[in-house]
């Protein structure tokens, strides 16, 4: 059986010291434990991602998708669990517990990631070529034609002009944004792509032209990729398998298809009907 | 009136003194890291050199010689005051032979012959963070220097590179020391940088006004920031020589003659460029 390139055991991100009641499993209100507070952002996630794979992550906001996806990239503290890779000391060492220079490795060379808000991925000050440049340079590149090479072929790739990669991405538009964060993901060929809410925010035309984007890159790159959205329309396009979460909880999981045309929990089907 | 009947020797209280010796043998223990330390208040304004002359007056003891240079200059108003003020509060001698000098302290410039061991040069730094340019926040630069997180000083070279296909910094040259931390080696122009590799004396930093001192112990490698294909350059004064000493392959002054115009080079550092002439 084909081993997973990425899986997650136990992950749990809370956000206060919790009690013995919601310590003990006790109900909570949605997300937040009714006596101390604490807020359960992510509970008890076990996921995995095969190579190549297209793994979406659906749900409504505040049901910890992001926080899922942030965690694993290292930018929120995980409270509990681990996070294994196979590319990773063969798959023997929770990525969470490594030092902060193996963080960084693993961030740097396995991993790429693109935000809901291009802000918080890119600079916008700085040209797109150096938006690319500064992944490499994380991953200890240090020969400048090299790298602008590699630059001009990413932004080629996602269809951005060579003419423009020297314009800082303010100046460019939303989906133009999110295909410098993909490409700049991709800089070190990672063999795997988290993609938060990529389409959110963007007219329907530059959804479709993003999708199609995301479709050729599994395609060329063979990159696995865990994508978020609260748009089922895109995880129906896209995803292989689906997992649906709520309040911090993963309600259900199996092949997208599955999913869509027998949905098991409450929930689902709720969000299946709204669809059609 | 200032002088040693009415303050105390180098004019700082013992204790201060001390502490600030204790910071500078934790920045030398720790080459290129800069130590906080309680910038005292002195007879000259904040930014005035004052970082520099805390260290100076802090290491001086009776049998130094010192000097005291500005932008290379040995007769500057500053470079004069320093000399006053602390020949005033120690009855050390004074010189602008750089050779005999036992501590040099200096702004901008690094004289031009290399420092020799048991000297120690005293640089005046007004931004001691080298990571200023790219990131407004202390705490943040202190995080970035404890993990190693100079991507974003590289990204900042490199778009000069790819914008103006060149580096356009002048003074205040990143550079690496002991491939740890990145420093600001004050602002030195390109030519100085790599008088700081490997070098026989001790140089010390001080900020007065960022109350932070930093130095680059004897024999410490210090590399400055550069692409493997786009190697770091200093100024270059090819074909130029100075009119009064006509010294070739040294740090030189560009100035212009008032009346005709006519362009000339001359020696930055003075005390050198008499040397020279034999006065």
């Amino acid at each position: 059986m084909e081993k997973p390139i990425l899986y997650t055991n136990h992950l749990t991100v809370r956000y206060g010291k919790g009690c013995e009641h919601c310590l003990d499993g006790g109900n909570l209100e949605k997300n937040t434990c009714p006596i101390c507070k604490t807020v359960w952002a992510c509970n008890d996630i076990n996921i995995d991602l095969f190579p190549g794979e297209i793994l979406g992550i659906v749900g409504e906001s505040g049901s910890g998708k992001s926080t899922l996806m942030k965690s694993l990239y290292f930018d929120f503290p995980v409270t509990e669990g681990a996070a294994y890779l196979d590319n990773y000391q063969d798959g023997t060492d929770n990525i969470f517990d490594q030092s902060l220079q193996q963080k960084k490795y693993i961030k740097n060379h396995l991993m790429g990631m693109v935000y809901q808000n291009p802000m918080l991925g890119l600079r916008m000050e700085y040209s797109a070529a150096g938006n690319i440049a500064e992944k490499l340079i994380a991953a200890g590149h240090r020969e400048f034609k090299s790298m602008t090479e590699r630059a001009k072929e990413l932004l080629v790739a996602v269809e951005i002009l060579e003419s423009r990669m020297k314009e800082p991405p303010k100046n460019f538009s939303g989906g133009m944004q999110q295909r410098v964060q993909i490409s700049k993901a991709l800089a070190n060929n990672p063999a795997i792509l988290l993609l938060d809410e990529v389409t959110t925010g963007l007219d329907l035309s530059v959804q479709a032209k993003v999708l199609d984007l995301i479709r050729k890159i599994r395609q060329e790159f063979g990159v696995s990729i865990l994508l978020v959205s609260h748009d089922l329309a895109v995880i129906k396009m896209l995803a292989d398998r689906t997992v649906v979460m709520l309040d911090g909880k993963i309600i259900e999981q199996g092949l997208t298809d599955q999913i869509l045309d027998d949905p098991q929990h409450q929930y689902t089907q709720q969000l299946v009907h709204s669809l059609l | 009136m200032i002088d040693q009947k009415h303050y105390n020797f180098a004019f700082l209280d013992e204790n201060s003194k001390r502490e600030i010796r204790r910071c500078i043998l934790k920045a030398i223990a720790i080459p290129g890291y800069q130590v906080p330390f309680g910038s005292r208040e002195l007879p000259i304004g904040r930014g005035w050199g004052t970082g520099g002359i805390q260290v100076t007056l802090s290491i001086i003891g009776n049998d130094d010689l010192l000097k005291v240079i500005d932008q290379g200059s040995d007769d500057s108003v500053n470079a004069i005051n320093i000399k006053k003020f602390v020949n005033s509060t120690t009855d050390v001698l004074v010189t602008n032979d750089s050779e005999k000098a036992t501590i040099i302290q200096t702004r901008h410039r690094i004289p031009e012959i290399p420092l020799k061991e048991g000297q120690v040069l005293v640089l005046q730094v007004p931004i001691p963070e080298p990571l200023r340019i790219i990131e407004p926040k202390e705490a943040t630069t202190k995080k970035m220097h404890a993990q190693c997180e100079y991507s974003p000083m590289w990204l900042y070279l490199y778009e000069d590179l790819l914008r103006c296909g060149k580096i356009g910094i002048g003074a205040e040259y990143p550079v690496t020391v002991e491939n740890r931390y990145v420093m600001n080696p004050s602002p030195i122009p390109r030519y100085d940088v790599p008088k700081l590799n490997q070098a026989e004396g001790l140089y010390l930093f001080g900020a007065g006004r960022e109350k932070k001192i930093y130095a680059i112990p004897p024999y410490t490698d210090v590399t400055p920031l550069s692409f493997s294909d786009a190697p770091f350059e200093t100024e270059d004064f090819r074909g130029k020589v100075c009119r009064l000493c006509g010294a070739k392959g040294v740090y030189l002054d560009e100035l212009f003659d008032e009346k005709t115009g006519e362009q000339f080079y001359e020696c930055s550092d003075t005390g050198f460029c008499a040397k020279r002439r034999g006065e």
